[in-house]
């Protein structure tokens, strides 16, 4: 296959260029191992096919049709339109030999969560992003698990109207139902559960994310505190806005805890205001998580060079 | 005044004579949903099987079931549930002869196989609630309800915090989903008076007869049974309330006290008022840990316009980090939470508890 990786780099194609998109292109401009060359869509008045033009990105409205029909092709494609058409394309860009970064919900290719799996899954021809919850519980989820046992988690993410868009509201049961099995899966608690909410509040809120763990009775609280501050700070070298509000909070097995220990963790998402404002941290932790993670992929092939 | 109180839509006017006869309020009793919040989500099976028996045989027609927040609410974040409420929901059905079973669901948290659950238990009305702004996180569920035939309810919740114009669009894509009720919702028991009139009659306006309205109030500043006599004088046909107002907060408008009130206005129910009196003296008292209080916590939920099932949750707050449970509130209010943050309300108490330190030590 050709490709038009140069520079020791990859070379990427963005399919959908809404707010997703739009903010990931900018993430990728400052990475040193990708190169963003095109961004494709449906719609010619598209206003992130016009900014990515600007950015120098060859932008189409002809859609993946027009994308796999060029002469050279990208070594990865990001997935940011729905799950619905991600399903009907994976095939394609398989066959095609493209790596696919998924940041929807279709769960085509293993989840990846990078302070997590973010290295397990570096050679898979499809990964996917989970949701913008999952990917600022998760880690919280899996810092309780590595140092107790976790049978059950919980966790309820907050995030402003105005950036819950039209696929998420259509598929809200999707979105509970991928980000529990990721606190199963990846998180590593036995039993999971997922509920999200939309703030309509002005200003927008910025997102709140609350992880709740039910941690055996006998286990180490300080190792378990130690392991959330350690995860906050692994997951702010890719979100530098991703900050807990409180201590982590343990409530004594008691009735009310089914006789376990309640790990209650508060966090904030802040974004980076690449694209989308700062209260957009649910939007832009998926972004950032994507680049994180296909960066990891690029350096491994650019590292065996079997590219 | 006696053109005040002919009502100008009733139930049996679009729906005909049923079961019930011929009624012009459908009531629904919600004591076993809103009420589990009172009762911190811990009916036994033998206080729904009472409660059941003795609405049905008053002659109400509509009984929710479900854990205060709706399907799938058993949760660290809303409290676990004693019995799971899809037996409550099967005990329920079993047990009334006359009356259906509702079930409550909300989308983002309950979903659609949680419904299918439901209607397996013999639920019979799926209730979907959503913020009073978010209607369109229910399509799906509208459409999954509908298509496996059960009757469907909207709930706008929070409608305080929403113009009658703003109420109206959100109904208006509920309608178009499928739904065949829409409720306005006063959550946080902070509408008063005309405030809910405006908003049912918008509603009325937007959706004229291609589905019902219905109205559920909550007794936070004591105006439970005026804004229901209110909301059916402008078009509400479907009305809510908990007998002994057991319910969220101070509780939900006392279905007892409205059904003296239709008979007082020549409005028919088909309930019999000397029936759900003992009812609620005989079996629903004492399935209550304590009456639902209109007292300094409850009025701030009116007056703050908070989610009134926040209320034990910011009072377990209160407990855990030793600060005022008041404030809680009032600070949920500021921060304009809405139903189902109760996560928010331990941030709060730790903020309240940090303030509270420093003045202690600067003191």
């Amino acid at each position: 296959m050709t490709t038009g990786s140069t520079g020791g780099k990859l070379t990427a194609a963005i399919v959908g260029p809404g707010n997703i998109g739009t903010d990931l292109m900018y993430k990728l401009l400052r990475s040193d191992v990708i190169e963003p060359r095109w961004m494709i869509g449906v719609d010619p008045t598209s206003e992130g096919l016009k900014l990515a033009r600007e950015k120098g990105l060859e932008a189409s409205h002809e859609g993946v049709d027009w994308l796999l029909k060029q002469d050279v092709m990208p070594d990865l494609i990001f997935e940011a339109t729905s799950a619905y058409v991600h399903r009907e394309y994976a095939p394609r860009y398989a066959e095609a030999g493209i790596v696919a970064v998924d940041l929807t919900p279709a769960a085509v290719g293993p989840a990846v969560i990078p302070p997590v799996n973010g290295e397990e899954h570096v050679a898979a021809p499809n990964v996917n992003m989970i949701t913008c919850g999952g990917q600022a519980t998760i880690p919280m989820v899996a810092a309780v698990s590595r140092a107790a046992e976790v049978s059950y988690a919980e966790i309820v993410a907050s995030v402003s109207s105005v950036s819950a868009g039209p696929g998420t509201r259509a598929n809200i049961d999707e979105f509970t139902r991928t980000t529990s099995r990721g606190v199963t899966e990846i998180g590593g608690a036995k039993e999971g559960k997922a509920i999200i909410i939309l703030n309509p509040a002005e200003p927008p809120m910025i997102m709140r994310d609350t992880i709740f763990c039910a941690a055996a009775p006998d286990s180490d609280r300080d190792a378990i505190v130690n392991s959330v501050f350690a995860m906050e700070k692994a997951v702010q070298e890719y979100v530098p806005g991703y900050r807990l509000l409180q201590e982590p909070q343990l409530d004594e097995p008691s009735a009310a805890t089914r006789g376990q220990l309640k790990v209650s963790i508060f966090v904030e998402v802040e974004g980076a205001g690449d694209f989308l404002p700062p209260y957009a941290g649910n939007l832009d932790i998926m972004t950032a998580a994507a680049t994180q993670v296909a960066q990891n992929i690029a350096r491994a092939k650019l590292a065996s060079g079997g590219n | 005044m006696s053109d005040l109180n002919t009502l100008t839509r009733t139930w049996a006017g679009t729906h005909g004579t049923d079961l019930f006869g011929d009624i012009d309020l459908r009531l629904t009793d919600t004591c076993l949903r809103d009420g589990s919040h009172h009762k911190r989500h811990q009916f036994t099976a033998q206080e729904v099987e009472d409660i059941v028996r003795a609405l049905d045989e008053s002659g109400v027609p509509v009984i929710e079931v479900t854990h205060g927040d709706g399907l799938g609410g058993s949760s660290f974040n809303y409290g676990f549930s004693h019995t799971p409420e899809q037996e409550l929901i099967k005990i329920a059905a079993q047990t009334a002869k006359r009356a259906k079973i509702a079930f409550l669901m909300l989308p983002g948290l309950g979903t659609k196989e949680d419904i299918r659950a439901a209607q397996d238990n013999g639920g019979q009305i799926c209730r979907i609630a959503t913020h009073c702004t978010e209607a369109d996180v229910a399509i799906q569920h509208f459409g999954l309800a509908r298509e496996l035939g059960l009757e469907t309810v909207g709930f706008l919740m929070m409608s305080h915090t929403q113009s009658p114009e703003v109420l109206a669009r959100q109904a208006r894509i509920m309608v178009d989903a499928g739904c065949q009720c829409v409720y306005v919702v006063d959550s946080a028991g902070a509408l008063v008076l005309e405030q809910t009139a405006d908003r049912v009659a918008a509603v009325v306006a937007e959706i004229g007869h291609q589905a019902d309205v219905g109205f559920h109030g909550h007794e936070n500043l004591g105006l439970g049974v005026a804004n229901t006599v209110i909301a059916a004088r402008a078009g509400a046909t479907q009305i809510d309330g908990s007998v002994r107002r057991f319910g969220a907060g101070a509780g939900n408008a006392p279905l007892e006290a409205f059904i003296g009130v239709c008979d007082k206005l020549g409005w028919k129910t088909g309930v019999d008022f000397l029936q759900i009196v003992d009812a609620s003296e005989d079996v629903i008292r004492p399935a209550m840990p304590e009456e639902c209080k209109l007292d300094r916590m409850t009025l701030m939920m009116g007056y703050a316009g908070v989610y009134s099932s926040f209320l034990k949750h910011a009072g377990n707050a209160a407990e855990r980090y030793g600060v005022s449970g008041a404030k809680i509130l009032l600070e949920a209010g500021n921060r304009k939470l809405i139903g189902g943050q109760e996560d928010q309300l331990i941030d709060i108490a730790l903020m309240l508890k940090a303030e509270q330190d420093k003045a202690a030590a600067n003191s």
